[in-house]
């Protein structure tokens, strides 16, 4: 089990990753390697191409070439399925809170008995005890995010990917959610999350990939790109400046 | 002049105290049009549902044929499954014109497009919604689709509910097809007609009560499904 054995996570390889639409580049991302134990965040402004690139990653975009593998292997449905992403806006099915996690465990193959334990557990690691019955689709913001998040652990995947999971949340929900990431991160699941919020980026990062109009413009220790960033576009992100 | 009082009186009295003619035609009415709904839904749907998610050359085409469809004339599907069912069309041997299994034929004919079509719109608007979020836990585009049936299910029922209606209503095909033979295939719009031409209002106008009160009682049930899914969150339509 995943939470006994705490491991290091597999490791994501981007190479010469290229995506344009209409003469205008999207994404060009030429090397990236993420295989560091913590959680990896993607910062920069909007239409940096973060999302793009997590997608990519999660394979749900096919690039106009290069490849993302990970352990050296091409993405195919073996490597998918050792994936979860969490959205932006979550998006829920129109069943009960309990019936959006079942609808996980009943894919990995666990029999009922299984499924209701393992529901239990989850409910409580995202305090969601008490609305376990209740519709999904009338939790709060906060509430609908942390569901996400058991969902996608509810498969007991090797990496998270998050785009920008507490946009829209208040410093309580997101502070609850950042614990539910690092909780996950320790017990060995490789995290990349995608962020514009400096702040959450000291929080929880180990390493950093600083992006901006497509392209990868710096990626390190946390602290090292934080503190003593070496590109411009970082240097003016970071200070706070309006980078676009 | 005739005194409607009276007569409206007496289709009271037709509807009060049980009158097993009136109660004959509504069950049959019912029974035709609740099985030609169930029937069409269980084509209609899974055609509507495979449209929304499928990618396919002519698809677009498909989906302007079935809108198309949904504003078919009656009385002309009438004529052509009876063409199909006469002693000399290539289901005559079935034997099966002026039978309510005809009539049940041409209201599927009917409803089968409405369910179809809607089924799509809703199936399709939720499946842009969920898209990402099926591919990222896995399920393919065929195992997606009783995903979205069910999570769109109170808006189905809304569909289903628009198709019994179009069902229950019609005359035009089903009088082609099923005879209006007493006691066979003679339901409460075909007896409304009928009566009415013979001056028989009572009995045309407790059958006309009846299905106005199955028309308030089809809209309230929509109503009140579309409200409890604005509450619930589960309305995407």
């Amino acid at each position: 089990m995943r939470d006994l054995l705490p491991e290091m996570p597999s490791a994501l390889d981007v190479k010469d990753l290229h995506i344009s639409r209409k003469g205008k580049v999207l994404l060009d991302v030429c090397s990236l390697s993420l295989d560091g134990p913590g959680p990896t965040l993607i910062l920069g402004p909007n239409g940096s191409g973060k999302s793009l690139l997590l997608r990519c990653l999660h394979g749900l975009i096919s690039p106009d070439r290069g490849e993302v593998t990970q352990d050296g292997l091409p993405l195919g449905a073996e490597q998918k399925a050792n994936q979860a992403m969490v959205f932006q806006n979550p998006v829920l099915l129109r069943r009960s809170v309990s019936a959006n996690l079942d609808f996980v465990l009943k894919r990995q193959g666990l029999n009922r008995i299984l499924r209701k334990q393992r529901i239990t557990e989850l409910l409580a690691e995202g305090g969601l005890e008490d609305k376990a019955r209740q519709s999904a689709r009338s939790l709060s913001g906060g509430e609908a995010q942390r569901l996400a998040i058991l969902r996608a652990l509810a498969s007991e995947p090797e990496t998270l990917f998050l785009d920008e999971p507490t946009s829209a949340l208040d410093p309580g929900a997101t502070q609850m959610i950042e614990r539910m990431v690092l909780r996950a991160s320790s017990r060995g699941v490789r995290i990349v999350m995608v962020t514009h919020d400096i702040g959450q980026a000291r929080r929880l990062a180990a390493d950093i990939v600083m992006m901006q109009g497509g392209q990868i413009v710096e990626h390190g220790a946390a602290k090292k790109v934080l503190d003593a960033p070496e590109s411009d576009a970082s240097r003016r992100y970071l200070a706070g400046g309006l980078v676009v | 002049m005739q005194n409607f009082a009276a007569e409206f009186s007496h289709a009271l009295s037709l509807i009060f105290t049980g009158d097993s003619e009136l109660w004959a035609i509504v069950l049959l009415s019912l029974k035709v049009s609740v099985l030609a709904v169930l029937i069409s839904a269980v084509i209609g749907m899974p055609v509507g549902a495979a449209l929304a998610v499928a990618r396919f050359p002519g698809r677009r085409m498909m989906i302007i044929l079935m809108n198309a469809l949904m504003g078919f004339p009656p009385v002309v599907v009438g004529l052509l499954v009876y063409l199909m069912l006469s002693r000399s069309g290539p289901l005559g041997v079935l034997e099966l014109l002026y039978t309510p299994t005809a009539m049940i034929i041409a209201q599927m004919v009917l409803v089968i497009p409405i369910i179809a079509a809607l089924t799509r719109q809703v199936v399709e608007m939720l499946a842009e919604e969920y898209s990402e979020q099926l591919r990222s836990l896995g399920v393919s585009r065929l195992a997606s689709v009783p995903v979205l049936l069910w999570d769109a299910r109170l808006a189905l029922v809304t569909a289903l509910l628009a198709g019994f209606g179009r069902a229950i209503a019609e005359v035009g095909a089903v009088i082609i097809v099923g005879g209006n033979i007493n006691h066979v295939t003679r339901v409460m719009t075909t007896t409304i007609a009928l009566e009415t031409s013979k001056g028989n209002l009572a009995l045309a106008l407790a059958l006309g009560a009846i299905l106005i009160g199955i028309a308030i009682a089809v809209n309230a049930m929509v109503s009140a499904l579309a409200l409890r899914a604005e509450q619930e969150g589960l309305r995407h339509a």
